[in-house]
């Protein structure tokens, strides 16, 4: 049996993550972490260590796939890994995360009042008023958390539904942040020669 | 003389999405992701279990015969 290492335990910063954004919304901002460090280790390094290593999220939907077996196990779809949906999904992932940019700048702007709402599945406003104290901090930075933590649940939610149809890790064949990586780092290596094997 | 495993990992480059799921699981430790691109195995270790077949998401590994340029004892 391997030897288990301290980013064996990641998992728990997904479920302390989303403990922490339902007690209090601006802890989403924490969130940011598993936006940055994928994207600079992929800049940086070409390398995708985030989702090999240290994503607390892939090891989550292991934990309750492989270990608590709440999965069909069943092959993924071929449509869920192609390229044409894996980077589709990308550009939809992206303009969300753009428009949360923007519904943060007319917060910021006072073009728009503060909503204090999770939406889950890019639609549906789930109220999350008991998460924030209005004026605690500029209503532009709440705004972002708010925004920022829906885009998370919903992705979460997204990981654990597919893994419950297909694979324990069916999302990463399209999670946004691994397609994103990935190309980064076949750009950075397209002149290395890859090994044989 | 000891002889090496018949089966061995075979990655399709063309679709592995580079998440690491196979490295992980590997009881060898003989699998990496080289440069965020793809799976890479060293067959000469493979142990042919398929523990990485099964847990890719994507079936981008397969288990196939060994042939000698790859290290089989014969």
């Amino acid at each position: 049996m391997k030897k288990k290492r301290w980013y064996d335990y990641l998992w728990m910063w997904t479920i302390l993550y989303f403990a922490l954004g339902f007690y209090n919304i601006l802890f989403a901002w924490l969130g940011m972490i598993d936006f940055l460090v994928p994207l600079l280790l992929a800049i940086f390094w070409g390398n995708k260590r985030f989702c090999n290593r240290y994503c607390g999220r892939g090891q989550l939907l292991s934990q309750l796939g492989v270990k608590m077996k709440c999965t069909r196990n069943v092959a993924t779809p071929r449509w869920l890994y192609s390229k044409l949906f894996r980077y589709g999904f990308l550009v939809f992932f992206l303009a969300t995360f753009g428009n949360m940019i923007y519904q943060t700048y007319l917060v910021g702007s006072c073009a728009t009042t503060l909503k204090e709402t999770a939406t889950i599945f890019w639609t549906l406003q789930v109220p999350w008023n008991w998460a924030y104290s209005r004026g605690a901090v500029p209503d532009w930075i709440a705004q972002f958390s708010f925004g920022f933590y829906s885009l998370m649940l919903t992705s979460a939610l997204l990981g654990v539904i597919v893994m419950a149809l297909y694979k324990p890790r069916t999302w990463c064949a399209f999670c946004p942040m691994g397609t994103m990586t990935q190309a980064i780092c076949q750009y950075k290596s397209r002149r290395s020669r890859p090994p044989q094997s | 003389m000891s002889s090496r495993p018949k089966l061995i990992a075979n990655v399709n480059r063309k679709i592995c999405v580079a998440c690491g799921t196979c490295v992980t699981q590997c009881p060898k430790s003989v699998i990496d992701v080289w440069r965020g691109s793809f799976a890479v195995v060293a067959l000469a270790q493979c142990l042919g279990c398929g523990r990485c077949a099964a847990a890719c998401p994507i079936g981008a590994i397969t288990l196939r015969e060994r042939v000698k340029s790859e290290g089989e004892t014969l």
